[in-house]
């Protein structure tokens, strides 16, 4: 299987148009079923029932950085190769990136707000999410200020480029700026245990299902972008007719 | 109905908060796609 | 390059204001600082690097819109493009030209609106310093900002949604040092970071807004 085969707007629907249903599926069952699950969890000796909440803030806050990486990927792509369909799948997916950092911001000032006293803390995590938001719209915004679709593409590219040195830099400036109060990474490799496995799985399934969710959401959102510039296209050539 | 304690309203207010804006997202990417399969079927139909 | 940069140059103080709005931005926000939040020393003080330094941000940002606007306006620019001067080099002449025109007025006007909002007095090198290291990353960022945007009707308020991000990293480590130095701590660690973001901007971003030009002016 080779990407390129997809730089083919026709190929491409026809072949996620036989996988939507699927992706559609796995996507609500993980979601639902990692959200429940972790709905149900018993409540941390600590946090009370508050631990619930990191069933859609992790998963959240990782597809939000990961959703920018995409794009940065499909941007480079786009790039270098001329691929079409990368880059519409780029600008698909900013608005679900976007929602992402809203979602994993919103749930951490609810979640700050009995934990730490206080709604927002210019914590270099919390910041570096605002940041990250900023780029977010404000590469919304330039797809949708210029007119000509390739144009678009590659201002939109060199911009993700850019910002994402940018965000990189911004969260280690952050970092030099304030200590924050916002806790270390809860899941990692070499430290072992950290989390107990009443909490791992749950969290494990709610993010197979918030990726699944991307995955459904982006194919569906190129599809809409691919149909748009097929519609534009056809009736340019009308009018030149 | 399992009991969340004293952070009921938090908890709750997390997962609303999180469930509108998903379900809003979808609702907007699944509309948008109708609208854009829409537009292209009426522009083939007339040729 | 350098007829680029006198003309440029020229330009900029012909047209009047250009050269000075800036400045006359920065004054205007140093004046009314004090009116929101209090005369006090003991509330001015503090804020006032950040304050400097945000409004040195703004300030810069006022005249961006311009950069290349006039040129694209009046068909220059794509006799600019054309040139045997790579656009490299073009972008790099007009954010020089720029920050001459902004950001070294904002250098030297700096400690008197340092005054106004009583800025200890040993943090006042540190206020000028700072600022000469960080305003020709903002210059050149803007530069890489108004050539995202150049041919869009409603550019302005769209460049300084993308431009004020990528100011976040100058901003904090600018507003550090001054910090820094009315306290009257240890200042080479965030001046060491600032003149490094400075020179990786000034070396990279032309490539960035030379390509973003291209795509505009196809």
């Amino acid at each position: 299987m080779s990407i390129w085969k997809y730089a083919n707007p026709a190929q491409f629907m026809r072949t996620t148009d036989g996988l939507l249903p699927w992706l559609v599926g796995a996507a609500a069952i993980c979601c639902t079923a990692g959200v429940v699950w972790g709905f149900l969890t018993p409540d941390d000796f600590r946090q009370g029932s508050t631990v619930k909440i990191v069933f859609l803030h992790v998963p959240a806050a990782m597809m939000a950085i990961n959703i920018w990486v995409m794009m940065l990927i499909a941007s480079l792509i786009w790039i270098i190769r001329r691929h079409h369909v990368s880059a519409l799948a780029a600008k698909a997916a900013a608005p679900i990136g976007a929602v992402m950092t809203l979602i994993a911001l919103a749930t951490g000032a609810i979640w700050g707000q009995p934990m730490w006293g206080t709604w927002w803390e210019w914590d270099p995590r919390l910041t570096s999410f605002l940041i990250l938001f900023l780029f977010y719209v404000g590469y919304i915004a330039l797809w949708s200020a210029v007119e000509d679709p390739d144009s678009a593409a590659d201002l939109t590219g060199v911009l993700c480029l850019v910002g994402s040195v940018f965000a990189l830099l911004s969260r280690y400036a952050v970092l030099f700026w304030n200590q924050g109060l916002h806790q270390g990474a809860s899941l990692s490799v070499q430290s072992g245990e950290r989390m107990s496995h009443v909490y791992r799985y749950p969290l494990y399934l709610a993010m197979l299902g918030f990726f699944l969710l991307f995955l459904a959401l982006l194919l569906i959102r190129t599809r809409t972008e691919i149909r748009r510039r097929r519609l534009a296209a056809l009736q340019a050539r009308e009018m030149r007719a | 109905m399992i009991d969340l304690g004293r952070y009921a309203t938090t908890v709750l207010m997390a997962y609303g908060v999180s469930i509108a804006l998903i379900v809003g997202l979808v609702w907007q990417t699944v509309a948008a796609n109708a609208r854009a399969r829409r537009a292209l079927e009426e522009h083939d139909r007339h040729g | 390059m350098i007829a680029l940069l006198l003309r440029d140059l020229r330009l900029a103080t012909r047209a009047g204001g250009g050269f000075g709005l800036g400045v006359a931005f920065f004054l205007i926000l140093s004046a009314l600082v004090p009116f929101g939040v209090g005369p006090d020393r003991a509330t001015l003080a503090p804020v006032a690097p950040g304050i400097l330094w945000v409004g040195a941000l703004l300030a810069c940002l006022l005249s961006l819109d311009r950069l290349f606007a006039l040129d694209h306006e009046d068909g220059s620019l794509d006799l600019l493009a054309t040139a045997p001067l790579p656009l490299e080099g073009t972008v790099a002449i007009k954010a020089l030209a720029h920050w001459i025109t902004t950001g070294l007025p904002l250098v030297l006007a700096a400690p008197l609106f340092g005054v106004l909002l009583q800025l200890p007095g040993q943090a006042m090198p540190w206020l000028v310093v700072s600022l000469a290291v960080g305003t020709p990353a903002l210059s050149m960022l803007g530069a890489f900002g108004a050539a995202l945007t150049v041919g869009l009707r409603r550019g302005g308020l769209l460049l300084s949604l993308l431009v004020l991000p990528l100011y976040i990293p100058t901003l904090i480590f600018g507003a550090e040092i001054t910090r820094r130095g009315a306290e009257g701590q240890a200042t080479a660690t965030p001046l060491l970071f600032l003149a490094g973001i400075t020179l990786g901007v000034l070396a990279l971003i032309p490539w960035a807004a030379a390509a973003a030009l291209r795509v505009n002016l196809r």
